[in-house]
């Protein structure tokens, strides 16, 4: 998840040393024997700087989604629930930090990236734009949201760059602990009194689309694809990933009791004659949102990146005094 | 108008461990405040990791509390079905964010009482109070040291951070005193030998305290008038707005389950 923005090509040069190709040869030899690359190994250009946009703007999604479920952690409705929800945006906290890592083993720097994020020049996740109105939100973003991004970041457990690869390993882990109490969240509402029921299905009505929109763009219209599926950062195509998702939300969905917002889902049984298997279609997503979203005009676009830059302006005197005073201390050890 | 508040039987032990409950979960929810919004990704973390355990805490004192009156009340009764002169927190933990200095300065006079008064109640002969005095020991202990790291950070830092903490010391400081009162229900259990006295901190904390603000280069305040309150239900007008954002959604549906 969180990598959908990927949208501008990167320019070849077109014209490259015999050196430079054979090089490229024995990587992509290394990447097709499932080999994974390192941060010292040689690599091209392009593969790192797809890499460094990629797990950049997964950790500015991390990071800038702990905005929309902060917003609940001071109205969870129950101790437990608060405990569960603080424990969860910290854990996308420590997942932005581990991410951040992971891309400074490509040669960026957090600060750098930071700044990307701050400027409006990075892209994050289209779905952090999206406001939270009611504590059922808490429940829809952990069983569709996470669910989402567990769909696109299993894959990446297999990616070729082995920091990335490592990383997401340990925040699937997590992502799938989150998913599982989002979806207890939602099966606590479904079972609780008709107003709470209501939030529930209101708060589904709301996430499902932009949940859709968070694999990118169909494939058709997807221009990194290609060649990220070559590198082996990529492993299933967008328009897969979201069938996948659908699929597997459907019957949990209906376990719910809740509708999901769409008239046209139908069954589609699948060639193999057993009426079971298949899928389920779905009905045109709406694009021309999801534009407006990466252009800067979601809901929240401009209320997070505000936030974000508070934090980060009022936190600069913080930052300089712990600065200054590690400059201090390393002069009195000096003397 | 109904009311979805509760009433509490404060037998003085029921009222002991609400008074630690409700400095845990105020103070808790008020660096759960923080979270998204500190001034670096690693005090996002660490704020929501003192906050969590102070939640943790929270809800051990508020079941023993639930236990010892046995009138059916369960933790989440406690938090969020009592109005603001129910609540029984210091003053010190309710009082607002403020600017990073302030919630550290909070935070540091805050554990440099907790750890000592955890460490020393981990031999109460109320096996309870002891094993969540053992639990919370651990946790102020790494409270006490992050918080004072911080204090020496700001206050020896740049000139803007001296200041900043400097601020916050000074208004934090009357609030400082309530820490170490005891009132007649508590004397009771003081007497009984359940509980500590809080009085018997005053010298260990002043040591602390005087010792990290000295190596911070931040001057310790002269004792002077002390604020007091909460304990008895008489808060700032602060707690008011911070129970009616906490309290909202589970008032709003009465009797739902969350």
């Amino acid at each position: 998840m969180y990598t959908q923005a990927l949208n501008a090509r990167d320019d070849a040069p077109a014209i490259r040393p015999a050196e430079e190709l054979e090089q490229e040869a024995r990587f992509q030899a290394r990447v097709d024997a499932e080999e994974r690359i390192e941060a010292n190994d040689w690599m091209p250009a392009a593969y790192r700087k797809t890499l460094v946009r990629q797990i950049s703007q997964h950790a500015h999604s991390e990071i800038v989604g702990m905005l929309p479920e902060g917003n609940w952690i001071t109205r969870a409705p129950s101790l437990r629930r608060k405990a569960a929800l603080l424990a969860k945006v910290q854990d996308e906290c420590g997942h932005g930090l581990y991410l951040y890592a992971a891309a400074e083993t490509l040669g960026v720097t957090r600060e750098e990236l930071t700044e990307q994020l701050l400027s409006g020049r990075a892209k994050y996740s289209s779905i952090f734009n999206y406001p939270t109105l009611t504590w059922a939100d808490m429940g829809a973003i952990g069983w569709l949201v996470d669910g989402a991004a567990i769909m696109n970041q299993i894959p990446l457990c297999r990616c070729s760059y082995g920091p990335y690869a490592r990383a997401m390993i340990r925040v699937c882990k997590e992502e799938s602990f989150h998913q599982r109490q989002g979806y207890e969240i939602m099966l606590t509402l479904c079972r609780g009194t008709p107003e709470q029921k209501a939030m529930a299905q209101e708060a589904l009505n709301r996430w499902w689309w932009p949940c859709l929109m968070m694999f990118g763009p169909p494939d058709a219209s997807s221009q990194h694809s290609d060649q990220s599926t070559r590198w082996k950062i990529k492993r299933f195509s967008n328009d897969e990933l979201r069938q996948k998702f659908v699929d597997a939300t459907v019957p949990q969905a209906e376990y719910l009791g809740l509708t999901l917002p769409d008239p046209d889902l139908r069954f589609v049984p699948d060639e193999s004659g057993d009426a079971s298997k298949g899928h389920w279609a779905y009905g045109e997503i709406d694009w021309a949102e999801f534009k407006q979203i990466l252009a800067g005009n979601g809901p929240c676009n401009r209320d997070r990146l505000a936030a974000r830059n508070k934090a980060h302006d009022e936190g600069a005197w913080v930052r300089e005094a712990a600065l200054a005073y590690a400059g201090k201390r390393r002069a009195r050890q000096a003397a | 108008m109904t009311t979805t508040s509760i009433r509490v039987v404060e037998t003085p032990l029921v009222l002991y461990a609400l008074r630690r409950a409700d400095d845990a979960l105020v103070l808790g929810h008020r660096l759960s405040e923080w979270c998204g919004h500190a001034p670096a990704l690693e005090e996002d973390m660490a704020l929501a990791n003192i906050g969590l355990d102070l939640l943790g805490q929270a809800r051990s004192l508020y079941s023993y509390a639930a236990e010892m009156e046995a009138a059916g009340h369960t933790e989440d009764d406690f938090a969020f079905h009592r109005d603001a002169p129910q609540y029984r927190n210091l003053l010190l933990a309710e009082l607002p964010n403020g600017d990073f200095a302030r919630t550290i300065l909070r935070q540091f006079f805050y554990a440099a009482f907790a750890d000592l008064y955890w460490r020393a109640m981990m031999a109460s002969p109320d096996p309870t109070l002891a094993a969540i005095a053992a639990k919370s020991e651990k946790e102020t202990a790494y409270h006490l040291r992050h918080s004072a790291e911080w204090v020496i950070r700001l206050g020896d830092g740049t000139e803007e951070s001296h200041r900043r903490a400097a601020d916050a010391v000074a208004y934090l400081w009357p609030y400082t005193g309530e820490m170490f009162e005891a009132d007649a229900a508590e004397r009771a259990l003081v007497d009984a030998g359940t509980v500590l006295d809080p009085a018997g901190f005053r010298d260990a904390w002043d040591k602390t305290v005087s010792d990290i603000l000295a190596e911070a280069t931040l001057e310790k305040p002269a004792a002077g008038w002390m604020q007091q309150g909460g304990r008895s239900g008489r808060h700032s007008e602060h707690l008011g707005h911070l129970l009616a954002v906490m309290q909202s959604v589970p008032r709003a549906i009465p009797g739902a389950t969350w």
